[in-house]
């Protein structure tokens, strides 16, 4: 059999085999610790992501927090974060004490997960902004967060407009322009002209957006329903 | 034998050892004792389940009411002869000693860290020898509890540091292995991989094993024992985890079992609650509040139907405490998520009983509303574990409380983020399309704040379940239409709010005047909760 050297991506996968294979069968033992801490750096790194990883090593903090990293479990977080609509950042939140997420970039870390939970994108990317060297740190966060944002567009808007969707996603001008045009050709937007020289959008139809109109059996409301209510119009 | 989970636990010194020593002799073993150790002996020797069921879950409990009401039962060194000095049935005798000291008196720390070296050699004999026996279920999943509670108990006592006196900070530090978690996670893991239970689950479902159908006994000569403590060690595992907060991984390891049916988790009631209890807990801490809502349900029509037939049994109060707050879970979940065609008729009544004022406070957002459900969640919450051993270095503290003071704060703070969603369900159920301009107006805030608020809904509304997909967990539900700047509103309404359906449109067509005021009127009733939808 023809020894092959293995190219750095195999490694990378047997990395990853091995970690993901401890964690299922040896997820409480203390020694494991630095092999996931290897592994957050290279989800960081290669762009993948393994919640129960993460959520073992977070454990494992929890049982010795001396020998909790604060730059790993920024780094977890950022990761939670670009896993959302999933509830990972809450779920690693929950592991985390009170007095370390009352530092500084823990508090950024949870107050970008607020904006995001409550739709708030343009504060968010304002305070995105604002904290580079957190979120520069992980490669492909902007790309994640504007997935979330056009999940979420989606679920609500049949079609919306230009502006609308440039400030949730962080993009404008020739950049928005291109990446429209990879949208309608590879994800089924559409392009409209909106009012006056405005652009609209329309987003896929889905089951969240496009909900049919449910026929009630009674369309008629009997006439004492109507007549209860009067005396608190009066 | 109930583990009094309720009880306060008094800071055990040696002082309080003493006394419970000099109340009684541990030697001297009452004849109705030695008849008891000698009859349950034989019947584990002679694998007769139902005597073993009934002496220990009638008998032991009787003596314990009539002979041992506040002191420790003899010791196994003086009832040891009787039985042979055989080796496992001690084990089990010296365990269920010291259940009766947690359920009765108050352990000192020598007897939580001996209970902890009784548990060891115990499970080492399961796990590594062949232990020829066969032991009711009620037994094995007692067994499982009860170690799962000294845990925790251990953690609760070993946190609060304040008043510790000196020998007790020099014990601790001594036997720092004695309920580690570590220890605890990796005994009960053990008993899942060397029963292996999950591919017996598996494999039964193709039809090639049997265990479900024979409520986990064996009838081909076996033994039973370390199956079933797999069995409910995967339960053991799911409530570790709820107490340190991984919600996540404690419902993986419950996995294998299928809560869907019926199975050897309910074939014990205490180990059906603290599934479903838990089960129903960890969705609600990952916002998938329809399954919570759902195995609430199905778990609080159960007890309703069932629980008569417990009555004369150790465990009732156990599960009318754990019925009480499965109930206040119950109201939290609808509070935050509407469904009430979930929940069956019977189970509505009791919850509009208890907590029907606290639930319609809960959906006003108000400073009052968040008491309500910190309220709630406080007193059905599970008690949360600070896993890490004290520093011994410092000025010592009592940090017991630290654990569940972050679970509520993490609560709370998602309630909050919910806190403009009620006033979107309103008007999803009065108007069906409605311009947002008009909507920002009544609402009062401006167009971009209506948008993330609509946002909000959404996104709080459709849970990612826990095969990644997205579910809606609406009950009513919108879209937007930027174009026309209208918010269409696309209901599914049951039966109880058809009341309101279409109403203003109604209105609209009766009362040409003022169209604007008395939607603006509605409204502000409708927020004060004048009416009822």
């Amino acid at each position: 059999m023809r020894r092959e050297r293995e190219t750095p991506k195999q490694q990378q996968q047997q990395v990853s085999y091995t970690v993901e294979h401890l964690v299922a069968v040896n997820p409480y033992n203390p020694d494991i610790l630095p092999d996931l801490e290897n592994y957050v750096n290279e989800q960081v790194s290669s762009q993948t992501y393994s919640l129960d990883a993460n959520l073992c090593l977070l454990r494992l903090y929890q049982f010795e927090p001396e020998r909790m990293s604060n730059q790993i479990v920024a780094r977890i977080l950022v990761k939670a974060l670009m896993a959302m609509p999933a509830p990972d950042f809450s779920l690693c939140l929950f592991l985390i004490p009170e007095r370390v997420q009352m530092e500084e970039q823990f508090k950024t870390l949870i107050v970008l997960s607020h904006y995001l939970e409550t739709g708030r994108f343009r504060q968010f990317w304002d305070e995105a902004a604002k904290s580079r060297h957190i979120v520069e740190a992980v490669p492909g966060f902007e790309q994640a967060i504007q997935s979330y944002a056009i999940h979420v567009l989606s679920l609500t808007y049949e079609k919306i407009q230009r502006p609308v969707l440039a400030e949730a996603i962080n993009i404008e001008g020739l950049s928005l322009d291109k990446f429209l045009e990879y949208q309608a050709a590879n994800s089924g937007w559409i392009l409209e002209k909106g009012h006056g020289r405005g652009q609209l959008i329309v987003l896929p139809q889905n089951e969240f957006n496009h909900p049919e109109l449910k026929k009630s059996d009674a369309d008629s409301v009997p006439l004492e329903h109507i007549t209860r209510i009067f005396p608190i119009l009066g | 034998m109930a583990t009094n989970y309720d009880y306060e636990e008094a800071p055990a010194t040696y002082d309080e050892a003493h006394r419970q020593d000099l109340g009684y002799d541990p030697n001297f073993v009452p004849d109705s004792v030695k008849s008891l150790v000698v009859h349950l002996y034989r019947h584990i020797r002679e694998k007769n389940v139902y005597e073993i069921h009934q002496m220990y879950e009638i008998s032991f409990q009787t003596l314990s009411d009539r002979l041992f009401k506040d002191t420790p039962w003899p010791s196994v060194d003086a009832v040891a002869h009787f039985v042979d000095n055989d080796q496992v049935f001690c084990l089990l005798y010296r365990e269920m000693w010291f259940r009766h000291i947690y359920a009765r008196l108050s352990p000192t720390l020598k007897q939580r860290i001996d209970s902890w070296d009784n548990y060891c050699s115990l499970f080492q004999v399961v796990l590594h020898s062949v232990v020829n026996m066969q032991l009711p279920n009620q037994w094995l999943w007692d067994m499982v509890d009860e170690f799962v509670y000294q845990f925790q108990s251990f953690c609760q006592y070993r946190a609060k540091m304040k008043n510790k006196t000196e020998q007790e900070i020099a014990l601790l530090r001594q036997y720092d292995q004695a309920w580690n978690v570590y220890g605890v996670l990796n005994y009960l893991q053990a008993f899942v991989e060397k029963s292996n239970i999950i591919q017996i689950l598996e494999q039964e479902k193709e039809g090639l094993e049997q265990f479900t159908a024979t409520d986990g006994y064996d009838y081909s000569g076996g033994s039973n024992v370390l199956k079933v403590l797999g069995y409910f060690s995967m339960v053991g595992l799911l409530r570790v985890h709820c107490l340190l907060g991984d919600y996540q991984t404690g419902l993986k390891c419950l996995l294998p079992i299928d809560i869907s049916q019926q199975g050897v988790y309910t074939s014990v009631i205490g180990s059906h609650i603290t599934t479903i209890y838990h089960y129903g807990f960890a969705n609600l801490m990952l916002r998938r509040y329809v399954d919570a809502i759902r195995e609430f349900n199905k778990m609080l029509l159960y007890i309703y139907k069932t629980k008569q037939y417990h009555q004369k049994s150790p465990q009732y109060e156990q599960i009318l405490k754990k019925n009480e707050q499965m109930y206040a879970l119950l109201a939290i979940c609808l509070s935050l998520c509407p469904q009430v065609k979930l929940v069956e008729e019977t189970v509505n009544s009791q919850l509009r009983e208890k907590y029907g004022e606290k639930m319609a406070r809960m959906q006003r957002y108000d400073d009052e509303a968040f008491a309500i459900y910190d309220e709630l969640f406080s007193y059905a919450c599970p008690k949360f574990i600070t896993p890490s051993a004290p520093s011994f270095e410092e000025p010592l503290v009592n940090y017991n409380q630290d654990a569940y003071r972050l679970q509520l704060k993490l609560f709370l703070y998602e309630v909050k983020q919910q806190q403009l969603l009620s006033g979107v369900r309103t008007f999803l159920k009065v108007y069906s399309t409605i311009s947002l301009g008009k909507l920002a107006n009544y609402m009062e805030v401006d167009d971009p704040t209506l948008r993330t608020i609509l946002l909000t809904y959404k996104h709080k509304t459709h849970a990612v379940d826990s095969e990644g997909k997205v579910i809606s967990n609406a009950d009513v539900d919108f879209y937007i239409d930027d174009v026309r700047k209208t918010f269409s509103l696309c209901k599914y309404l049951c039966a109880a709010e058809k009341m309101c359906f279409k109403l203003p449109c109604v209105l609209y067509n009766f009362i040409a005047a003022d169209t604007d005021g008395i939607h603006k009127q509605l409204w502000t009733n409708l927020r004060l909760g004048y009416v009822k939808t």
